[in-house]
């Protein structure tokens, strides 16, 4: 397996990890680092960045999830991040797909991890084209964080780009205002759920008269994105 | 590597959009937007260290000998400005502002609300607000002549206000500014929109846009956007009632479905503080002379301390929420006028508020119509008094007040007193056109 480890380590959560994770990562020739935190991973990151991450949600998922949305929410994203995780928290994943490359259930098979792994790392290389959304006219370009109608560019605040592109990357769904407070700005926001209708409001505005509507309120829930047949109101 | 996602996105949009310059804004004591502007190539710095101005030109900011400060963009508040015809569209952002050291500079209206707004949410509270904001059209800004005489939702014979309207509402939506209503008001020329509620510091940004876009479309258009509180004698003046809630996370503090009125403790205590230090914040949110030209009776401007449930002369009023919609319960604070500086207008309303809650001043009873038919001893004889008459007496009333001194800071505080006194002195030397007319002649 080892000739296709990465020399650069990966990032590992918890510090100390679990010993068979230590273990497994050890016997397979990858390099590893533990990291407590988001902000120790970010800090201690390599110059040449983190080859991947294993990072088990088990016993803190909080900040478990908090470390993968350090590396994957920037400029140049960390590729390969796993996830453990144990059968009762498969809910969690929901809406975070894009936090993680793969998981890998807990208490895990060592077998099972490595080949897991090594998938990640066979993958290597092959560049992805400029991530695009579309949703009927409406164009997002998640690399340049653009969104347009066409030809015709939005202006949105950053607060904005990130509540439409979570809401165009998951259509149809209805969520409620602490779900979107939860996964748009993350657990260290304040300001409470209300934030949410004040960015949605402001979003309409700025979709204009002839688009608001893909944003719909369902009443006493929450918001939902796109066109839909049914009960609904704005 | 440290990567902070609104900065990425900041640096990524200026690229993308082919912007040539951005612009910094900020403002001074009294309320006045001011700012500079960089190109792209100075952004990234700006954006990590900030940019070195000049402080001393600013008003109410510092000294020469102590003058160099920092502005520091806050990249939450970049925003795409709508190009004007052909020209290429040029983004925004609203700076703190800081001393070279890096420690936030006290004298910076922005910094003031934000101390204030973390004085509230470690209480828990996140403060919302949503003001409506009046102002006149005239046809230059050397003389108030107005550009109609359509009265209260007269939509006939509007032409030019109606387009000159339309284009404001529109750039506001644009800018993510959500507008509730827009009308034409009672006087002549003169318009009222109202702001979707926000948090109370994103409003006092939007109310900063707000009266650049307003007063940069009408000119476009030839014409003058005014903000001044009472321009026309014997005509309304302009006012900006402002809605103000509390909210602990998700549910409004304002709101107890088991009171009669719907108004929590927490909502009373706020109204009783508005209340009792009103004649101390008075000078903040009527900042000039001409403030209390329009703080008279008889044009539906507040005069006495005093709140109702509906009643468009008290100072404090708690509309009724809708059935159903309960979260909307809010207190509208009715003296500010939109010549404000919206960061210590709020400021202010918020520390009088939050006095009430935390020392639990009893809310007198609501003040009935007859209030408003009684004469000034007999309503002093039931304990309600007026606001100040003048900007010299609010001046002096603040000067006493240390909830004002506490919320504003000592530098805000000592600059705003010295200013407005210089103001007042300045006006004290006029001899008024009514003096004439009505001394020279007789006496």
């Amino acid at each position: 397996m080892s000739d296709i480890a990465p020399t650069e380590p990966l990032a590992i959560f918890p510090d100390p990890p679990p010993p068979l994770l230590a273990q497994t990562l050890d016997l397979a020739g990858y390099p590893w680092k533990a990291v407590s935190n988001a902000a120790v991973a970010i800090q201690q990151e390599p110059v040449d960045g983190w080859a991947g991450a294993v990072i088990s949600a088990e016993a803190d998922p909080e900040a478990a999830f908090g470390i993968c949305r350090a590396l994957r929410k920037r400029d140049a994203p960390v590729d390969r991040v796993l996830l453990l995780i144990t059968g009762s928290q498969l809910s969690e994943l929901e809406l975070r797909e894009d936090l993680f490359d793969d998981f890998c259930l807990s208490p895990f098979h060592p077998q099972e991890l490595e080949a897991r792994l090594h998938h990640l790392f066979f993958r290597t290389g092959r560049t992805t084209g400029p991530e695009i959304v579309e949703y009927g006219a409406l164009i997002l370009n998640l690399e340049t964080y653009q969104a347009a109608f066409g030809n015709v560019p939005l202006d949105l605040t950053y607060m904005e780009y990130e509540l439409l592109k979570f809401l165009v990357t998951h259509p149809a769904k209805v969520f409620t205002r602490e779900q979107l407070l939860s996964r748009v700005w993350g657990y260290e926001y304040y300001g409470g759920a209300r934030t949410v209708d004040v960015h949605v409001r402001r979003l309409r505005a700025k979709l204009g008269e002839e688009h608001a509507g893909l944003i719909q309120t369902v009443r006493s829930v929450g918001y939902r994105f796109g066109q839909t047949r049914g009960a609904i109101s704005r | 590597m440290t990567s902070q996602s609104p900065v990425d996105y900041v640096l990524h949009t200026v690229e993308e959009r082919g912007l040539k310059f951005v612009r910094l804004w900020f403002t001074d004591v009294l309320g006045s937007l001011k700012g500079f502007a960089i190109t792209p190539a100075e952004l990234e710095g700006a954006l990590e260290e900030g940019m070195t101005f000049d402080g001393s030109a600013i008003d109410g900011y510092t000294r020469v000998q102590e003058s160099d400060m920092i502005a520091v963009p806050d990249p939450n508040t970049f925003d795409i400005v709508p190009g004007r015809g052909d020209d290429s569209p040029v983004a925004r952002m609203f700076c703190d502002i800081r001393h070279l050291s890096g420690e936030p500079f006290s004298g910076d209206p922005r910094h003031v609300l934000k101390r204030n707004l973390d004085r509230a949410s470690a209480k828990g509270f996140t403060f919302f607000a949503g003001p409506e904001i009046e102002y006149f059209y005239f046809r230059s800004e050397t003389e108030p002549i107005p550009l109609d005489n359509a009265g209260f939702f007269d939509l006939a014979h509007t032409g030019i206000a109606n387009e000159l309207r339309k284009r404001t509402i529109l750039a506001l939506e644009a800018m993510g500014i959500p507008v509730e209503y827009s009308f034409h008001e009672n006087g002549p020329s003169q318009h009222e929109i109202d702001l979707r509620y926000s948090d109370a510091l994103s409003m006092a940004d939007n109310v900063q846009t707000f009266r650049t876009v307003v007063k940069q479309i009408a000119n476009e258009l030839g014409v003058h956007a005014t903000f001044m509180p009472k321009p026309i004698a014997g005509a309304f003046g302009s006012g900006m009632h402002t809605h103000l809630s509390l909210f602990e996370e998700d549910v409004n503090a304002f709101h107890d479905p088991g009171d009669p009125h719907g108004l929590s403790k927490i909502g009373k205590g706020f109204v009783a503080g508005l209340l009792h230090h009103a004649r101390e914040i008075t000078a903040v949110t009527n900042q000039t002379v001409n403030s209390y030209k329009r703080l008279i009776e008889g044009y539906e401007a507040p005069t006495y301390i005093c709140w109702a449930r509906n009643n468009e002369s008290a100072l404090v009023r708690v509309p009724t929420p809708r059935r159903g919609k309960e979260s909307s319960t809010r207190v509208e604070f009715r003296s500010p006028d939109p010549a404000c500086n919206p960061y210590l207008a709020f400021s202010v309303m918020l520390a009088a508020g939050l006095a009430g809650i935390e020392e639990g001043y009893e809310l007198a009873p609501e003040a009935t119509n007859n209030i408003f038919e009684m004469s000034k001893d007999q309503r002093e004889a039931q304990g309600i008094a007026s606001l100040p008459q003048s900007l010299a007496e609010a001046v002096d009333v603040m000067e006493g007040s240390s909830l004002v001194a506490e919320a504003l800071g000592e530098h805000v505080f000592d600059y705003f007193i010295r200013n407005k006194r210089a103001e007042w002195d300045s006006y004290k030397e006029q001899v008024t056109t009514w003096e004439v007319d009505r001394y020279l002649g007789s006496l």
